[in-house]
């Protein structure tokens, strides 16, 4: 250590936050590699479908794909809009009414 | 045959065209009959990098074309007669650029030449991909700098699928990386990211460390491949490169600051 460095003790070593970051950014980005390609089209295709029982938003329907070491995983999601839960749940006071 | 390799990075400014035109001077200076070509159509560089600029007649995208023979276009290099260039357009767009075009050019180059040094242009568009295309070997040239290790990244998932080796099932592209423009110092001093924090992300097969150097403009300058300059750190990093590159073992330099004892004791 210099003189100088001794006296400017506190200043922060950025390049330990460029590697911090950095290990978060290339983790994700190498998660949306391995991907398999026909996700997009899945989603896209599961949206038509829902949509002809349930008007639901672009993005109420979300497809995870996750690997471990032995197994691969596709999680869906799909949120139903909260109104009509709303409505329905007025209905039955209603009804207990 | 041939061995193709291209040399890229996704980020502009990092040291591809500096790197082909070092690493092309390289593999010649060695014997073997090296090819390098300009991929950057309508943003030629190489030919200025190379010294060559005034006896660009025919480019690339004539050959393809069919408006000039390869060896119309092709231009020997002043300094070795082992090494050949062949330039970019520097009028056209880069849809000129084909992949039944770029496919034919480097099958005919492969009959007479050892090495075909292609020269990326930055980015992931169409040059980029039709560069990396036909690879045996990538050299990932990368700076210690984040947006330059992201985009390294991003450039090897695609190297790893939308290569003619990762399409067609073939052993997949060997990749190297040249980490440039490398500052010890500042390494030393926390302000920089080290060889250590960048293969802790990309993990690659480090061919050199090419460290920050002025010789690197004097040669551009002069347009003469700065691995001509044996006095120079960045020309001997370079020579390391193609030494190790064919096989040798030579041990990494350039990684340790060079800090004079009042360097040492009042700081950079």
């Amino acid at each position: 250590m210099s003189l100088l460095d001794f006296f400017r003790l506190s200043k922060p070593k950025t390049a330990e936050i460029a590697k911090e970051r950095l290990q978060i950014l290339v983790a994700h980005q190498r998660v949306e590699r391995n991907r398999p390609s026909y996700l997009p089209q899945l989603q896209q295709e599961l949206l038509e479908v829902v949509r002809k029982y349930v008007n639901v938003d672009q993005e109420a329907i979300s497809v995870k794909f996750e690997q471990d070491d032995n197994q691969e995983t596709l999680e869906l999601n799909i949120v139903l809009p909260e109104f009509q839960s709303e409505t329905e749940e007025v209905k039955d006071e209603q009804v207990n009414i | 045959m041939a061995r193709i390799i291209v040399v890229t990075s996704g980020k502009g400014g990092v040291g591809k065209t500096t790197t082909s035109a070092a690493i092309a001077m390289g593999l010649a200076k060695k014997g073997h009959k090296t090819a390098v070509i300009d991929f950057d159509v309508g943003l030629r560089n190489l030919d200025l990098i190379m010294g060559c600029e005034r006896r660009v007649v025919y480019d690339f995208i004539n050959v393809i074309n069919g408006e000039a023979s390869l060896n119309q276009a092709l231009i020997r290099d002043k300094n070795c007669d082992q090494l050949y260039i062949l330039p970019a357009s520097q009028t056209r767009d880069k849809d000129a650029l084909t992949r039944e075009g770029v496919g034919k050019v480097l099958d005919e180059l492969s009959a007479d030449f050892k090495y075909i040094v292609c020269d990326s242009p930055a980015g992931i568009e169409k040059g980029a991909n039709l560069a990396l295309y036909f690879a045996d070997d990538a050299f990932v040239v990368t700076n210690p700098e984040v947006s330059s290790v992201r985009d390294s990244d991003r450039i090897l998932g695609i190297l790893a699928s939308k290569s003619r080796r990762a399409e067609q099932n073939e052993e997949p592209i060997r990749e190297y990386l040249l980490l440039t423009r490398y500052d010890p110092n500042r390494v030393k001093s926390g302000e920089m990211l080290g060889l250590e924090d960048v293969q802790d992300i990309l993990s690659l097969h480090l061919l050199g460390i090419i460290p920050e150097s002025k010789s690197v403009l004097s040669a551009s300058n002069a347009g003469i491949p700065v691995i001509l300059d044996e006095k120079s750190e960045a020309g001997q990093a370079y020579e390391d490169v193609i030494a190790r590159y064919l096989g040798e073992e030579r041990p990494h330099r350039f990684i340790e600051s060079k800090q004079g004892f009042f360097r040492k004791l009042f700081g950079g």
